[in-house]
């Protein structure tokens, strides 16, 4: 938290303060300076409180460190608009940057666009920072994001983030350090999407993605795709003293026990996804910790709308009273996650609507829902996979509860290959994975949209829609504050979708890896820890 | 003999085309293709149809097996579809981690089972007999996977004398090379030893109650003597087999051990091949491992004509 609040002051100030704090200035010093720019008291306190601390953690320059993500394969890729994966937005954010990059409240902040403005949030025009340069020593032109963002409307591309890029009518140059972007209809949060990973800036023309020549910190030294990414610093980088670390080796260990195994042994210094079940492990031992993200990541239930036995609203209800939460939450998460709403917007969001009442674990009521539906004692396949993590044991949680109100659960347990093409959806009752998405709107619109190709449970709200595009055009906060709100609850009452818990995303990491934060978009720092962490070896 | 060779190959070619027909059609049978598996979560119809476009999956199934096949004959391996880098380097990069792990662990094993295994024969019925047998058997029944985790945690994590990961890459110095390869040959021991431990016993005592070898006992042959020269040439053929089937699969099924130790070798790749359905990567391996084991299944019986005087000059 402290670190939040130190970064709202704005690197100029942040600077000054440091600067201050590091010349051995007094707390009085430092009071009168921030509150001659008229900051109140208790702001200014907090503010050198994180200074003071931030200056104890000096980042030390130098060091190599050893890096595990979660999956490694022939797949692994350096084109930003094939990302698919954790592990591609970790590596891909060694060598590239976006225009603009999201801090940990998701606020879009200046990255390779140092400012932005619009008209009517629908004609945008993002101005690049001089003096950026590729690793090859070209500059950065309007050329190269002209190009960059373009592709992805091109479907011969296979962009993964075609269904964001198709809003954008017209991307145009209009100055050597200037871009043009013309949506179809009004976007207030276009710096956000601009933020996600697949609209990393790339040199113009590239068709090569054998080894990346990007903007970014680290220049890419080794590529081998399903073995291993090898980053060194880039000593031009855009942003000063950054990074803290000479290389990074990153690595891919699908097994989890296995990538334990490794961080405990010394071989790796940091990995991403911890399971909760070995957090005591890592604990225990001399000079590791595990550090935990928030975040908006689900495995949600998912009764399709359409088909029986979704298609009884009494059913739906009856389902969503019978998650016993808590016990997902303890049992499961190990307390690593919060209690989910049957909405899909979570607590870090800036959106969160925390007046909408809890839906309680009530067997009564589910009872009472379940006969008036009249479903009876036929046995019904719930579909889960170890694709959708966790949903096994939810499911078998939920048949639990099922059976004491005379429901028939079937927990139909499929193999994680192929789920995702060919169950993920295509069953009347079934699991789903929804990662964290940076903004509440590309979450709406990609799962909740009426006509939305990942509609999971064929929810269709006309009203909701409206919403959802007036909320997009708003510029005032406090107006879309409202609107999100109201859709949380149209999607708490009506939809089939099914959201017992938010799970938290777990790194474990060496104790002398220091500098890690949380950004929600991901764990390892919202997969861009490499430009943020030192070696304190 | 000669004519042998010439009939094995001929006939290995065969089996290679059977091989590479019906790991086409397996791989088509499976759900989903490489465009579906790329695309995962985020697969549009339109997305869809536009990749199977660009990979060329569009066209019908025997005309993409034609193609492969035509540019197999032409030592074009083909590209991948997932990352478009050609197999041929795919492979290049990944074989010879596979066969320093197959060569190191055959180096170790080799010898070992062929000791124990003869004086196990020599000496059978013994406590050391019993001993041998019981170990080799409990040690094949616990899965490798076990032996594996079980071994990092001891080794690796608890007493920190190895690495828990393996990069051949890594390796500058001999020192490093043990640091390295220790666990993962440790844990295909495990695997492999027995059986070829059992084959040389079982196959080295129906030779010693032969008659020949007590006329050779009788006229005064020391037991040594008798097992290494007599006994020995006679019952190679089995042996030559069992170990030529261990080291086949050192190379195309160590993908348990691959996968714990992190080591990049060829099974790890073919089964990241199926998971994407990336058939080119997937018939490569598999052309490889059938022709390895047909290499290593032919030598033995090489060796065993070479060892055995009567079928030598027979």
């Amino acid at each position: 938290m402290t670190d939040r609040k130190f970064e709202e002051l704005g690197s100029a100030e942040e600077s000054r303060v440091l600067d201050a704090v590091r010349r051995g200035a007094t707390r009085r010093d430092l009071m009168a300076m921030l509150g001659a720019g008229g900051m109140a008291a208790a702001t200014a306190g907090s503010i050198i409180g994180a200074a003071t601390q931030a200056v104890a953690q000096e980042p030390k320059r130098g060091g190599r460190i050893r890096v595990s993500g979660t999956s490694t394969s022939t797949a692994d890729t350096l084109d930003p608009a094939k990302q698919s994966l954790s592990t591609d937005y970790a590596r891909c954010n060694m060598f590239y940057n976006p225009l603009t990059t999201l801090d940990g409240s998701l606020t879009p902040r200046p990255a390779l666009a140092e400012s932005w403005d619009n008209q009517a949030a629908t004609v945008w025009t993002f101005k690049l920072r001089d003096g950026v340069t590729f690793h090859d020593g070209k500059p950065l032109t309007a050329e190269d994001v002209v190009f960059s963002l373009s592709r992805h409307k091109d479907p011969a591309t296979a962009s993964r983030a075609r269904s964001l890029a198709t809003q954008m009518k017209e991307i145009v140059a209009t100055g050597p350090r200037e871009v043009r972007i013309t949506l179809e209809a009004p976007n207030a949060d276009l710096p956000v999407v601009l933020g996600t990973f697949h609209f990393h800036i790339i040199k113009a023309g590239t068709s090569d993605f054998s080894t990346a020549i990007g903007t970014g910190p680290f220049l890419c030294k080794e590529f081998q795709p399903g073995v291993r990414s090898i980053a060194t610093r880039n000593p031009n980088y855009w942003q000063n003293n950054k990074p803290y670390l000479d290389e990074v080796e990153f690595i891919g260990i699908p097994d989890e026990q296995a990538r334990v195994n490794a961080l405990l042994s010394g071989d790796v210094q940091l990995i991403g996804g911890v399971d909760p079940r070995s957090v005591r492990r890592i604990q225990q031992t001399q000079g590791f910790s595990v550090f935990e993200t928030k975040s908006g990541y689900y495995t949600n239930l998912i009764m399709r709308l359409d088909q029986s036995p979704g298609s009884n609203p009494d059913f739906v209800l009856a389902m969503k009273h019978l998650f016993d939460r808590a016990q997902m939450r303890t049992a499961i998460l190990r307390n690593y996650g919060v209690i989910g709403n049957d909405q899909p917007i979570d607590p870090t969001n800036r959106f969160y609507f925390a007046g909408l009442p809890q839906r309680p674990f009530d067997l009564d009521k589910a009872k009472f829902h379940f006969q008036r539906s009249g479903v009876g004692s036929t046995a019904l396949p719930v579909v889960c996979s170890p694709a959708a993590p966790n949903s096994i044991d939810m499911a078998q949680v939920m048949q639990q509860s099922a059976q004491r109100i005379g429901m028939n659960l079937e927990v139909r347990r499929v193999p994680a290959d192929g789920y995702w093409s060919n169950h993920w959806f295509k069953h009347p009752i079934g699991f789903g994975a929804i990662n964290p998405r940076p903004s509440a709107d590309i979450l709406l619109t990609l799962f909740f949209k009426s006509d939305a190709a990942w509609n999971e449970s064929a929810w269709r709200n006309p009203q909701f829609d409206q919403l959802l595009a007036a909320a997009r055009a708003e510029t005032d906060d406090a107006k879309r504050r409202q609107m999100y709100a109201d859709m949380q609850v149209m999607i708490h009452n009506g939809s089939g979708i099914g959201i017992p818990v938010f799970q938290s995303l777990l790194d474990g990491h060496s104790a002398k890896l220091k500098g890690l934060g949380a950004i929600p978009v991901g764990s390892l720092m919202g997969y861009d820890f490499a430009q943020h962490v030192w070696w304190e070896g | 003999m000669l004519r042998l060779v010439a009939a094995r190959i001929a006939l290995g070619l065969v089996s290679l085309l059977l091989v590479s027909l019906a790991i086409f059609a397996i791989t088509s049978l499976l759900p989903g293709d490489a465009a579906q598996e790329q695309l995962g979560q985020a697969a549009t119809r339109e997305t869809v149809e536009a990749l199977r476009r660009n990979l060329g999956l569009d066209q019908p199934g025997h005309v993409r097996y034609l193609r492969w096949i035509g540019g197999l004959l032409q030592g074009d391996f083909g590209r991948s579809l997932v990352n478009d880098m050609p197999v041929a380097q795919l492979i290049g990069s990944r074989l010879p981690n596979s066969l320093m792990l197959a060569a190191a662990t055959a180096a170790v094993s080799v010898p070992l089972a062929l000791a124990i295994g003869t004086t196990a024969a020599m000496w059978r019925g013994t406590a050391y007999d019993r001993a041998v047998s019981m170990l080799t058997l409990s040690v094949v029944s616990v899965p490798e996977f076990l032996v594996a985790t079980a071994a990092v945690i001891v080794f690796a994590v608890q007493l920190r004398w190895v690495s828990a990961l393996s990069a051949a890459a890594d390796i500058t110095s001999v020192g490093q090379f043990f640091r390295v390869f220790a666990l993962p040959v440790f844990s295909l021991c495990c695997v492999i030893i027995a059986q070829m431990v059992r084959m040389t016993r079982a196959a080295l005592i129906d030779q010693l109650r032969a008659p020949y070898v007590e006329m050779a006992v009788l006229k005064g042959v020391g037991p040594w003597r008798v097992v290494l020269t007599h006994a020995l040439p006679n019952a190679i053929g089995p042996i030559a087999n069992a170990v030529a089937l261990s080291l086949s699969y050192l190379l195309g099924g160590v993908i348990i051990v691959e996968t714990i130790f992190n080591y990049p070798g060829v099974a790890k790749l073919m089964v990241d091949g199926v998971a994407q359905r990336d058939l080119p990567v997937v018939q490569a391996c598999a052309m490889l491992f059938c022709a390895a084991y047909l290499v290593l299944v032919t030598t033995a019986d090489v060796v065993a004509i070479l060892a055995n005087p009567r079928l030598r000059h027979g």
